[in-house]
């Protein structure tokens, strides 16, 4: 028999993972929700290597992002406001925290069922520097150097944005964005920026990061 | 004349002893369409790998750089073969490849059982499911992720669903090129021909006999 003779194998192969692909499409609903209950089954943790492993995934806009802690961290409040200040980490401790239940759902495709996060609604320390009559919505800029965020007035007043302090009750880690991150439950998880160390009041939206790069300025869930 | 064949064998012997002789077994466009899939997966597994696990992420950052480079080189990988197909001495190898003869059968039997001396011709029936798999594989890793860069292009498929087709195949496509590199690191002969285009002809009559010798 001839090499170029014989049963047309490899093209059956190359059609079936086309039509494999595709069936995975369609039963990707069913099959992410059988995932989810192995996922929840799974008690020695050995899937959090596989796909939608349920935890958090860390992304970085940028090489590297300095460390901060109670002795360094700042935030800073400022623009239209009637009284700019600096916080502490104390500072923000010492204010009362809310506590936020909400899913976490990422853009790129994992989310965190039930996340509890515990801060500073952002609406309180607005009120505690007093916006102007002219401020719309808000700039938010972050210790990496790079990474900036934007909310309307009206969102950032939502009781479920919070500057965020804790995660499962534990003290933020950097890597989840500590000391002090930004959260908004109701929306897609690049609006809730990491490492927050500014909180500016400005007279219209200015988009963020992402939002430069095509994702929507509103993102919500 | 007895002397001058014992000189002549003398010759042979040692010709086969220092230089073996050597067949071609891959033209120009072959091993060139090879090398730049190569390292278009190679940028793109690795810049996958960056997104995706945590320690690495948290090493490299940059995420934006990291996408831009995992996008350019997913869309670029299809890019060779496409045009390889250009050249008859490559289509000649994909039709090779297509083709399952009888012995391919028998390879795959003995290969699940562990058994050596296995026959073959220019292309041995483990490499035909390699090749043919993944080639089936990337357009579809081609097609999700296209979903996933422009998320309004087909709005009746779920972002989600494209998400997960593309993670999991990812993941499978990722065992099977280890699988392939694994196979390569044993056989420094096999890897000869797809680096210098010539392997040994001791070699290919060992693994390939129906190449070598067809019928």
């Amino acid at each position: 028999m001839r090499e170029n003779e014989g049963k047309p194998i490899g093209r059956r192969v190359v059609l079936s993972m086309l039509g494999l692909g595709a069936a995975g499409i369609a039963a990707a609903p069913v099959l992410q929700g059988g995932w989810q209950k192995l996922l929840d089954a799974d008690p020695v943790g050995v899937t959090g290597l596989l796909p939608n492993s349920g935890g958090f995934r860390y992304f970085s806009v940028t090489a590297s992002v300095p460390v901060k802690n109670e002795t360094n961290y700042r935030l800073t409040v400022d623009g239209l406001v009637a009284r700019p200040r600096t916080f502490t980490l104390a500072d923000l401790a010492a204010l009362p925290q809310h506590r936020v239940v909400h899913d976490v759902q990422c853009t790129d495709g994992w989310k965190v069922e039930n996340a509890a996060f515990t801060g500073v609604p952002l609406s309180a320390l607005l009120d505690a520097v007093g916006v102007q009559q002219e401020g719309r919505a808000i700039r938010f800029t972050c210790f990496d150097g790079l990474y900036t965020e934007s909310l309307t007035l009206e969102q950032a007043r939502r009781p479920d944005v919070l500057a965020a302090l804790k995660l499962q009750d534990q003290p933020l880690s950097h890597e989840r964005g500590g000391p002090v991150r930004l959260y908004v439950a109701p929306m897609y998880f690049y609006k809730s920026a990491k490492w927050l160390s500014g909180i500016t009041v400005t007279d219209r939206v200015q988009p963020g990061y992402w939002e430069d790069y095509g994702y929507a300025v509103d993102g919500w869930l | 004349m007895p002397s001058m064949a014992g000189s002549d064998r003398a010759r042979r012997g040692n010709e086969t002893a220092s230089t073996p002789e050597r067949v071609l077994r891959f033209g120009r466009v072959p091993r060139l369409v090879h090398r730049t899939t190569g390292w278009l997966m190679a940028l793109c597994l690795g810049t996958a790998a960056c997104l995706y696990f945590g320690p690495l992420a948290e090493l490299v950052g940059r995420r934006l750089l990291v996408v831009s480079v995992h996008e350019i080189s997913g869309i670029l990988l299809p890019l060779p073969v496409l045009l390889g197909l250009l050249s008859p001495e490559f289509r000649a190898e994909l039709t090779r490849l297509n083709r399952f003869a009888k012995y391919d059968g028998e390879w795959l039997r003995l290969a699940l059982r562990r058994r050596p001396g296995r026959p073959a011709g220019k292309f041995n029936a483990g490499q035909k499911l390699y090749a043919s798999w993944i080639a089936g594989a990337v357009p579809v890793m081609l097609f999700t992720g296209l979903l996933m860069w422009f998320g309004g292009l087909l709005p009746w498929i779920p972002r989600s669903s494209a998400i997960f087709v593309h993670d999991w195949l990812a993941l499978a496509i990722a065992a099977v090129v280890v699988g392939h590199i694994r196979m390569a690191y044993r056989d420094p002969l096999a890897r000869q021909g797809m680096r210098t285009g010539y392997v040994r002809k001791d070699w290919a009559r060992e693994e390939h006999p129906h190449w070598i010798d067809p019928d």
